[in-house]
């Protein structure tokens, strides 16, 4: 048996009770509102008898309350009977907060929003290009002062982040390095050995991993690790209002916060990429070693005949790019952040997919670059 | 063992719809509370207050189950709030509301939307009843009309704290925690949430345990007091009462300049409203 039950009767003289039972709390409410509100209103009285009440919450009192008000608006005269005093008061208290309220957003129509979400999105992407390259040239400008003296260069801020791009980066940029070379080594010997050449697997690791995934791999595990943290760090400093604080002090935000890591970052870069490039030969050295019989002797021998230096010097040049681009993209989306910790999260999570995004488009940029200088 | 008048221990038979015995909380090395005892009497508003870092607001998350105690015994509404099963600490949960001190809205859903989701957990209600129910809440905690369908980022400070009372009271719960609700409001907003609370608690009846600094809010409404320091509910009662109690912070802090300007206040008010019952 439910525990809120009602009883509809409709006397002599066309008065009709209702009788209502049990507890008209907010977990029972469901078991009678549907039966009640469906019966039709009609008639010239009634009376609502809430003397078999248990327990009334304002669930309860708004049925009743919302009951007395549709049967009146349709004529019925309503009273309600034997109520306790606190149900009294609840009634009261619900029906004098029946005011019309918005509850969800007016409805509107599905062309038009997506139509205006697209125009929204293409317009907020403008301004994203136009706001970074003020960022970019902001960012430039304050390089450059610092580069000839005229603004200081925060050392302490310089060398914590050199700790944190670089040196705790070591670990996993080494493993994964090291991973990837023996990978290129281990699937190029398979295809090579078909044509007797297992040998040239050392031009195949020496030239790919130089000058291009040595780089590249670096750079798209740095920018998951620190454009994510510096979007994070520099977003929550903003809304927790540092970023104002620094400026009405007198600092500057991108000398104190954007600088260091930006510099941090292109010079990581260049000692991360060359420890990465290091580590991949290492690793494809060794699967020659273990799985061809070729002796570090040999591979070393064969490595400096078949990589050219300007492989090394090409991907180095690349290196320090990436890290500018990996840290201005970070530091910009830190900056974009507006309201609330939602927006850290979309930020920071925009940061790593653009500097990822940008990283490839430069590399690509290079290849062609390079290739039309005359280095294949 | 002999109750004072001012002990945080009622009688054994009162009607406690909190009971909280030998609580203590340490972080490390660092002790909050040590053996602390507290009852909160039903339909009561129970104030607490004490200096930053006395862990009020620890306490309370004790009590509500967000603190797991290094050692004590908490009941809540006749249960051990301690050692639940989850489908009791669900129940339990039910039965209670909590408006956090930024109101604590889930930024991603609309205000109608946060007075529903309690509705939502518990209980499987149809659509169109939820929004009649969340709407007269939004009316009842004062928002505007057009609050519903707003996000919790286009509220003001004040009216995030109307919305996290109306999804505190979306269950009608017996029991309402409160941690510092007129706190970063300006005296006219604060003192209309003062009143709110009162007025509901007077025609929904339930009990509110209520963390504040707020003198003028233990003034207003709240009808006991309990203070705490060095890691212990000090003493319980009414303002009147902890006048008489001797301790240097309690006495400061009542008879401080804020807290006689406050006191002074709520004297200047009673006047008024009885010359104006003479008058009438």
């Amino acid at each position: 048996m439910g525990v809120a039950s009602f009883e509809e009767t409709t006397g002599p003289g066309d008065i009709r009770r209702l009788m209502v039972r049990g507890r008209l709390t907010i977990a029972n409410i469901n078991e009678v509102v549907a039966p009640i509100r469906a019966i039709p209103p009609s008639g010239s009285a009634l009376a609502i008898d809430l003397s078999g009440i248990e327990r009334i919450d304002t669930s309860g009192a708004w049925l009743i309350h919302r009951l007395v008000s549709d049967w009146t608006a349709a004529g019925t005269a309503v009273t309600v009977e034997n109520a306790s005093d606190d149900a009294t008061k609840l009634i009261a208290e619900v029906a004098a907060n029946d005011v019309p309220v918005a509850i969800r957003p007016p409805p509107e129509n599905i062309a038009l929003l997506r139509l205006e979400r697209i125009g929204r999105s293409i317009i907020s992407a403008t301004d994203d290009i136009g706001s970074f390259l003020a960022f970019l040239g902001h960012t430039m400008v304050v390089l450059g002062q610092t580069v000839i003296g005229r603004r200081p260069l925060r050392w302490n801020a310089l060398i914590h982040q050199c700790e944190a791009i670089g040196v705790n980066a070591l670990g996993i940029v080494g493993v994964l390095l090291f991973l990837v070379g023996l990978v290129v080594a281990q699937q190029g010997a398979v295809q090579l050995r078909a044509f007797g050449a297992e040998v040239f697997v050392v031009n195949l690791i020496g030239r790919s991993t130089a000058r291009e995934l040595g780089v590249l791999l670096t750079a798209i595990m740095v920018a998951g690790r620190s454009s994510s943290a510096f979007a994070a760090q520099i977003g929550s400093m903003k809304l927790n209002e540092e970023i104002d604080a620094m400026s009405i002090i007198g600092m500057s935000a991108i000398e104190v916060l954007v600088i260091p890591r930006v510099l941090g970052m292109a010079l990581m870069m260049l000692l991360l990429g060359f420890f990465g490039v290091t580590m991949a030969i290492l690793g494809g050295g060794l699967f020659c070693w273990v799985s061809l019989s070729i002796p570090p002797i040999s591979f070393v021998q064969r490595l400096q005949e078949v990589t050219p230096m300007s492989d090394l010097v090409i991907g180095m040049i690349k290196a320090p790019v990436f890290g500018l681009i990996i840290a201005m993209m970070g530091c910009f989306q830190g900056t974009q952040v507006r309201g609330n910790a939602e927006s850290v999260g979309t930020h920071t999570t925009k940061a790593v997919v653009q500097s990822i995004f940008l990283v490839i488009v430069l590399d690509a940029f290079f290849a062609v670059f390079f290739s039309a200088l005359g280095y294949n | 063992m002999a109750t004072n008048l001012l002990s945080p221990r009622l009688p054994d038979d009162a009607d406690a719809v909190i009971r909280v015995r030998g609580l203590r909380n340490q972080f490390g090395d660092q002790v909050v509370h040590d053996n602390l005892d507290l009852d909160v009497r039903r339909g009561e508003i129970l104030g607490v207050v004490g200096g930053s870092g006395t862990g009020k607001s620890v306490l309370m998350r004790s009590i509500i189950g967000l603190q797991m105690p290094a050692a004590g015994h908490i009941e809540v509404l006749g249960t051990d709030a301690m050692n639940l099963a989850p489908e009791a600490a669900k129940d339990l949960r039910r039965r209670w509301g909590v408006l956090f001190q930024e109101g604590a809205l889930f930024s991603s859903l609309t205000v109608a939307e946060n007075i529903e989701v309690p509705m939502r957990e518990f209980l499987d209600l149809p659509d169109a009843l939820m929004d009649e129910l969340a709407g007269f809440k939004v009316a009842m905690v004062g928002l505007p009309h057009d609050a519903g369908p707003k996000f919790p980022s286009q509220l003001s400070g004040g009216m995030k704290k109307r919305a996290g009372l109306a999804r505190a009271l979306s269950l009608d719960p017996q029991l309402l925690f409160l941690d510092e609700p007129t706190a970063g409001l300006d005296p006219i907003s604060a003192a209309g949430f003062d009143e709110l609370i009162k007025v509901l608690k007077q025609t929904l009846g339930f009990t509110v345990f209520l963390i504040t600094h707020d003198l003028d809010t233990l003034h207003a409404i709240c009808d006991r007091v309990a203070v705490l320091a060095d890691g212990k509910v000090l003493a319980v009662g009414t303002i009147a009462e902890l006048l008489t109690f001797d301790h240097p912070w309690v006495r400061e802090y009542f008879t401080g300049p804020r807290g006689r300007a406050a006191t002074e206040s709520v004297g200047r008010a009673a006047e008024s409203t009885a010359l104006h019952m003479e008058e009438g």
